[in-house]
């Protein structure tokens, strides 16, 4: 017979058992396994949250360098799925709230007290960051984020395909639809531009000579000229010569590397794989103009971090921020370049980067250089969706593009008025 | 060797004495007993229901941008605002329509089902399994299957494969609103998360039926078939069909999970629960309107329910009627 025989069992003994589990729950959570970082650092805890990085290594690299700070316990909560933003915005509502976070620089963040101001941290090492970094976080002179990476998006392309096609790289909307077309085949479509399209909006509006917010912070994208762009757009949409509904989203380079278009947007952080996928048989251009009052553009898009104005620990939080973002260059500089390519916002940095001062790498710097467009802090979430809706509407859905763009203007004001009175 | 027993001889043991000792104090108050199994549950149906009702019709009076705490109040300006949005109140007409189509739909499919399975002769438990399993799978994942799997846009996706062999071109079924073949994607995803669960609630009201009713129609000379089902085995499934309905149009109105990862960021197909996600989370973080928006929602959907049950008949409903 088993020691344990049902009469140990009894209804009394699995009650005693129950209460002692679930007195022992609270005591089991100030165990190790209770997401805080097993560094070795003092009493204090700092949480950060970061979205996950499609790039092989990027969370280790980001725990590695929380490891070696010996002044606070770093933990790290890498955050997957596609919507981050509307975790981060619930977490910070509550008592969990991360003590950093990146994200981008947004000033309904400033202007609600979510995010510090860490102009004293950044202000003795200011001129050695890209200025438009510096300008793209600053509200009323002070500075209320640390960049990270710059992210230039532009084109890709296969290099054997335009010339078997007879293709030249374009250098207006026009002529990209036209390649697109001539690049199409059976299994090939000849372009990828995402399958929302949302990636280029903001290229679009740049492209057309427009903006999105004017230096007065009045929208600037309701032109005829980003009017017109869309119904060019919408050309490529239906012409079937568009890949659509792809597996994975423009910011994987799989639609190029498989071999399911010719043309891809996507971002600099991909070219270490699509080099190794196709070698020398890859080349880039920026977005091309929509008409003659326009100019190719890039988008210089990134992660910068912020510290959570309403944390607990906001002079130890700063702290690390300084150590990892201003002080620790080689990790800044492994960041930047030792995963997916970046280019780092402190020039310093940028200069001394080799894996970016030649080939292709250098190319898209010169891009970033030449036709980049960066954040702009009073460019917020809802205008951004404004923005989508337009595109929903007219490139995807044939609406009036004119009629779209007055809906939007009208949705960013309201905000804009909510923002800055 | 056996025994035999007259059946009417046969008597039913006496029941054992009661020795069970005179309950004392608490133990043996039915008051504290009701409390102590009904009081953990009322406690957490407070705290994480009602409370957060309350607050949310609370809150919707008042200007609540990034932060849940009210304030300004603003009367019925947030409840303004979502009327004049036309996204929310195209979602509530959207999910209307939705609801008068997949309602009836997931309700047929899932009896036919459920009457397959219980003529079964052999392997019920088999097709039983089959029929259910989906229904333990989640709502994210399914959609991640038939978005990226079967219903992707390129060559190699399995729905695209099975148009090619007979010469039709890839069809983008998500990405490309007109025409809509994303109700395709979704109501398929639906109908195969959902029919399981309500088919096992048919067959097991099925299995109540008594077989004297379907004997006494043979012998009045009703026909099997649809004569039988139209007027015994539907009558007697009214109950169910009733609570059926009710937790599909429920289900209907509080869709989210597929629609939210098949349809990313559409102005199309969206419904209410994902607009006002996007109100009060990642784009706008207005929780005043978003709550204004969720009393409406809850209101159209008691409205509605109240209406299907004037209809079909709240609580007249035990399986005989």
């Amino acid at each position: 017979m088993s020691a344990m025989s049902s009469s140990n069992w009894d209804r009394r003994s699995v009650l005693r058992a129950a209460a002692g589990l679930a007195a022992l729950g609270p005591l089991a959570a100030c165990g190790s396994n209770n997401g805080r970082g097993g560094g070795s650092g003092s009493g204090t805890n700092l949480t950060q949250y970061f979205h996950a990085y499609g790039e092989a290594g990027t969370e280790q690299a980001i725990k590695r360098y929380a490891k070696a700070y010996d002044k606070a316990n770093v933990s790290t909560q890498w955050i997957t799925g596609s919507d981050f933003e509307s975790k981060l915005f619930a977490t910070l509502l509550t008592k969990n709230a991360p003590d950093l976070f990146e994200f981008h620089p947004q000033i309904q963040l400033v202007k609600s007290g979510q995010v510090a101001d860490l102009t004293d941290i950044i202000e003795p090492v200011k001129d050695d960051f890209n200025q438009a970094d510096i300008q793209s976080h600053t509200v009323d002179g002070k500075i209320y984020g640390v960049r990270m990476i710059d992210d230039p998006q532009f084109f890709f392309y296969r290099k054997s395909m335009l010339e078997k096609a007879n293709v030249a790289v374009p250098q207006t909307l026009d002529e990209l639809i036209e390649a697109a077309a001539k690049l199409t085949t059976s299994k090939v479509k000849g372009a990828f531009l995402g399958n929302d399209l949302h990636a280029v909006i903001n290229p679009l509006i740049w492209s057309a000579g427009a903006d999105t917010l004017d230096a007065q912070n009045q929208p600037a994208f309701n032109t005829d000229g980003v009017a017109e762009g869309l119904k060019k757009l919408r050309k490529l949409f239906t012409s079937g010569d568009l890949l659509l509904d792809a597996p994975a989203d423009y910011w994987d380079p799989s639609a190029l590397d498989q071999g399911l278009c010719a043309i891809q947007f996507c971002g600099m952080w991909a070219m270490p794989t699509m080099q190794k996928a196709l070698g020398d048989d890859l080349g880039i251009f920026p977005f091309p103009k929509v008409n003659d009052a326009g100019k190719p553009s890039v988008y210089n898009g990134g992660w910068s971090m912020f510290v959570n104005a309403k944390g607990k620990n906001v002079d130890a939080a700063k702290e690390y921020v300084k150590w990892l973002w201003i002080e620790q260059k080689k990790y800044q500089e492994d960041w930047a370049t030792s995963y997916g390519f970046h280019i780092p916002p402190r020039t310093s940095i940028a200069a001394s980067a080799t894996k970016l001062k030649s080939g292709l790498p250098a190319e898209g710097v010169k891009l970033f250089t030449d036709y980049g467009h960066f954040d702009n802090i009073g460019w917020t979430q809802a205008m951004i969706t404004a923005t989508e809706n337009v595109f929903a509407d007219t490139v995807r859905k044939n609406g009036d593009p004119k009629a779209s763009l007055d809906k939007a203007e009208k949705t960013v004001s309201a905000e804009l008025k909510k923002l800055f009175g | 060797m056996s025994t035999t027993t007259k059946l009417d001889l046969a008597r039913p043991a006496p029941a054992k004495a009661s020795k069970a000792r005179p309950r004392r104090g608490l133990r043996g108050s039915p008051t504290f007993n009701f409390w102590l199994f009904t009081g953990p549950f009322l406690i957490g149906l407070v705290i994480f229901v009602y409370v957060p009702i309350g607050w949310s019709i609370w809150l919707s009076f008042f200007e609540a941008r990034f932060t849940v705490t009210p304030s300004k109040f603003i009367g019925f300006d947030n409840y303004r605002f979502m009327l004049d949005n036309g996204n929310f109140t195209g979602a509530l007409l959207t999910f209307t329509v939705f609801a008068a189509f997949i309602v009836p739909t997931t309700w047929a499919l899932s009896l036919g089902l459920a009457m397959l399975v219980n003529r079964l002769r052999f392997m019920r438990a088999f097709f039983r399994s089959v029929f259910f399993l989906p229904t333990a799978c989640s709502y994210v994942a399914a959609s991640l299957i038939w978005k990226m799997s079967i219903f992707n846009g390129v060559r190699f996706g399995l729905a695209n494969t099975v148009i090619g062999w007979f010469g039709v071109e890839n069809v983008a079924w998500l990405a490309n609103p007109d025409p809509p073949w994303y109700w395709l994607v979704i109501v398929s995803a639906r109908l195969w998360l959902q029919s399981g669960f309500y088919m096992i609630l048919f067959l097991a009201a099925l299995q109540n039926i008594p077989q004297e009713l379907y004997e006494a129609a043979a012998i009045d000379g009703a026909k099997p078939g649809w004569q039988t089902f139209r007027h015994i085995t539907l009558p007697q499934l009214r109950a169910t069909s009733t609570a059926v309905i009710l937790l599909l149009l429920v289900a209907a109105y509080q869709a989210f999970d597929e629609f939210f990862n098949l349809l990313a960021k559409t102005t199309w197909g969206r419904p209410p629960l994902v607009e006002l996600y996007y109100m009060a989370l990642g784009q706008n973080q207005d929780y005043g309107a978003g709550s204004a928006g969720a009393v409406m929602l809850t209101m159209l959907i008691v409205i509605v329910t109240l209406f299907q049950g004037k209809i079909m008949g709240f609580g007249k409903g035990d399986e005989s009627k």
